[in-house]
């Protein structure tokens, strides 16, 4: 694989020959970088969730409630550690910890920025590469999972133990989706090490369509689309996030496998579970979406790709990535447990399987017929992959076409009976499959508090819970 | 150092910080074995074999086998050791093994035993290594210092080519292993033999009481287990009788002491109608319970 590689684009043989008080810059600032921007990534979900909710969110410490967070772990710091009486003592302690430090380890392959100047140092903006890069992220998640596995069985309570099998099964099943999304990426890069992979982002290949001469895209989001979506939904499920947050699921499990941790060790758990979403994102941007290259308008300034000036470009799709976790989030109901394992196992791991066949079969074509990988990929794959996602969202409406009817039926008010429906004293005919249905004539009774004993607008209908469809000046303001 | 020695013969020097990695973690991949085999708890079993995991795969990654290392990880570490632990939580975490002998001198004999057993294959070892030169991967993997060229496409060339078979045939021996294993613990149903959660609603809207039954005390006027749940014309709800308890009727509301002037003149025993208020007519005083106008 050819790497377009400019004079800043660091390959693998830049790695491994800083000076020790880089390296040592460089592990501190991931370290920070880390811990502020978990610090951030709380406060932004709760803020932009209560805007979803049409609320204010936090708004007490600091500015504008931006300090909230910090507030939050230090009282965090302050409160009392727990030690249940049937906890298995060195598991239990030890299990933060291991849920904690492989979160950490993951971002150590991340590539933040090209080639820079550090007090004179050239050195990329990345701690280590390695061949293998992406795996170190992989094998990361994966010792994450000990984490919670330990601290549900070590809790020696029934709520944790129950939401960590929960986590364990969730983790293991989506990691195998999320590592088949990857290989894809693979098979287009020619490498597993990150600084590469972006660096296959780096141009797109020249394609002419009727006489036009244009650059197609190299964001391999756009390339391998079935890759980016399996890989976006694998890892919300890898991160136990909303809506694939059974292992805590509040109404089910009070807090999942943390119930019995307090203080500093459950600071641990919260930080190790925001650093693996930043993780994520932070991969998700690097796989898929060119990493720390400028997007396409910024990309045809000259020094958007140089400097430090890539460390913008790629929090930014950072944090556009984190606001998607918010998002889902704010929008979505929890599945239910045989639900996702079933989306899991039975729709991304097929297509996943599929979608490595197809991208295989392209490459080995492309090679043998001389055709360019690039053109091959736009004018082949692409069209493919959408057919594959379209099959996909046609099945899943077909599925849920009496429902979707059903729903809109009855947001459009249903048949609409002339006169209010009167049911005879029996009811409807149970014996038919009816159902007892309340009267629909109720009238509110007046309020005995009232002291005026007029009825309250006689006639009434017993409200029906239903949001009234008209919007609000302030609704409309919002958009 | 016999090893070190052979080393610089050939001319591959085994580095400083290969050494050092080898000396901590060494130990610790020894401890990690020993923990598994001494501790009486089997989560805390499987923890030490997973120390033991880890240290064998980084130590692959130092011998230049970086995707070896990643492998090992992954697969055991990651996903191999977690099942095993699924399966000893669901055992109960009070479950250690036993400690008695039931075989008189067995724990002496094993111990002799395993000692001599480690010492023959480690001396085998050691004086089948001893001359051994250090050699390293660069033959087989390409160029020294050179990450690109790699032990991923070695790993690859090698297992895809030469021992293509053998791969196709492990993958296929696993293939039939699982889909034996779970031929012979699924249990086969006759279909419609487990109804579904809408069948078994449907089932029950087309009974009698579609509800659950009331429990004793409900809409009684005592909380006592022996008095039934009351019907709304006041009579007693057969359904709610508790087995074992002769239903006691209860008329009137205990004495609460309220004085207030909502419940002045409340006709108590009147039927459950008249303590509960009816919206015409002219029983249309404070229900009880309202009174004070508490805010709800």
């Amino acid at each position: 694989m050819t790497v377009f590689a400019a004079a800043d684009q660091p390959t693998l043989v830049d790695f491994g020959n800083d000076v020790w008080w880089i390296v040592l810059i460089k592990i501190v600032g991931i370290f920070g970088v880390l811990v502020l921007m978990t610090l951030f990534a709380i406060v932004f979900e709760r803020k932009v969730v209560a805007r979803m909710q049409q609320r204010i969110g936090p708004n007490r410490v600091g500015p504008r409630g931006y300090l909230q967070s910090l507030a939050d772990g230090l009282k965090l710091a302050f409160k009392e550690d727990i030690m249940p009486a049937l906890a298995d003592k060195p598991v239990y302690f030890l299990a933060p910890v291991i849920a904690t430090i492989p979160a950490f380890l993951a971002f150590s392959v991340i590539p933040l920025g090209p080639t820079v100047s550090i007090f004179g140092e050239r050195t990329p903006l990345q701690l280590v590469d390695s061949p293998i890069g992406v795996l170190i992220v992989l094998a990361c998640s994966a010792m994450g999972v000990y984490g919670i596995v330990l601290g549900g069985w070590a809790s020696g309570s029934t709520y944790p133990l129950l939401g960590s099998l929960r986590s364990a099964a969730q983790m293991i099943s989506y990691e195998i989706a999320m590592g088949l999304s990857i290989v894809a990426v693979f098979l287009y890069a020619g490498s597993m090490s990150t600084s590469e992979i972006v660096a296959a982002q780096a141009d797109g290949t020249e394609l002419s369509l009727f006489g036009l001469e244009f650059t197609g895209p190299s964001w391999f989001a756009v390339l391998l689309p079935v890759s980016f979506v399996i890989y976006a939904i694998a890892v919300v499920g890898e991160t136990n996030r909303a809506p694939f947050d059974l292992p805590e699921a509040e109404s089910e499990l009070v807090g999942g496998f943390h119930t019995e941790y307090s203080s500093l060790k459950f600071a641990l758990f919260f930080l190790a579970e925001y650093i693996n979403i930043v993780t994520v994102s932070a991969l998700a941007a690097t796989l898929f979406l060119g990493g720390w290259r400028a997007p396409w308008p910024i990309s045809i300034w000259d020094g958007a790709n140089t400097g430090w000036w890539p460390l913008l470009w790629f929090f930014a799709k950072v944090v556009v990535a984190l606001f998607v976790f918010v998002w889902l989030r704010g929008t979505l109901p929890r599945l239910r447990y045989d639900q996702f394992m079933s989306f899991g196992w039975k729709v991304l791991v097929p297509v996943g399987l599929v979608w490595i066949l197809v991208v295989a079969t392209l490459r080995a074509v492309a090679r043998e017929t001389d055709v360019d990988a690039g053109e091959m990929a736009v004018f082949v794959g692409v069209p493919i992959a959408l057919l594959l996602l379209g099959g996909l969202l046609l099945a899943s409406r077909m599925r849920n076409r009496d429902t979707r009817v059903a729903a809109r039926e009855a947001a459009a008010g249903g048949p609409a009976p002339a006169e209010p429906q009167v049911l005879d004293a029996r009811g409807r005919d149970r014996a038919a499959g009816g159902f007892p249905v309340p009267p629909m004539d109720l009238v509110v009774p007046p309020s005995p508090r009232l002291r005026s004993r007029e009825s309250v607008s006689a006639g009434t209908v017993v409200g029906t819970g239903r949001r009234s469809s008209s919007t609000t000046p302030e609704e409309t303001d919002d958009v | 150092m016999s090893v070190l020695a052979a080393a610089a013969d050939t001319g591959v020097v085994i580095g400083t910080g290969e050494t050092i990695v080898f000396w901590v973690l060494a130990p610790v991949a020894l401890a990690g074995a020993l923990g598994m085999v001494l501790s009486r708890n089997a989560v805390h079993s499987a923890l030490w074999l997973v120390a033991t995991m880890l240290s064998l795969g980084v130590f692959y990654v130092v011998q230049e086998a970086p995707f070896l290392g990643a492998a090992q990880i992954i697969v055991y570490t990651g996903a191999i050791m977690i099942l095993f632990l699924f399966v000893l939580m669901l055992v109960g975490r009070e479950t250690s093994d036993s400690v008695v002998e039931t075989l008189r001198g067995q724990r002496v004999a094993a111990i002799v035993l395993g000692i001599g057993f480690a010492g023959l294959v480690g001396a085998g070892v050691a004086r089948g290594a001893e001359d051994l030169p250090v050699i390293g991967l660069t033959a087989v993997q390409g160029t020294e210092g050179g990450p690109a060229a790699g032990n991923v496409e070695a790993i690859a060339a090698v297992l895809y080519g030469r021992f293509v078979l053998a791969f196709e045939v492990t993958g296929a021996l696993l293939i039939v292993a699982a889909v034996g294993a779970l031929m012979l613990t699924h249990a086969e149903r006759e279909p419609g033999v487990l109804r579904s959660q809408k069948e078994r609603s449907r089932a029950r809207f087309l009974t009698d009481r579609p509800q659950t039954l009331p429990g004793p005390g409900v809409y009684a006027r005592a909380n006592s287990i022996a008095a039934p749940g009351r019907l709304p014309d006041g009579g007693l709800a057969p359904s709610s009788f508790a087995t074992g308890v002769e239903p006691v009727r209860v008329d009137e509301l205990p004495r609460t002491g309220s004085v207030g002037i909502e419940r002045e003149g409340l006709p108590h025993a009147g039927g459950t109608d008249a303590a509960l208020g009816t919206i015409g007519g002219g029983t249309t005083g404070p229900v009880p319970g309202s009174g004070e106008g508490a805010p709800r």
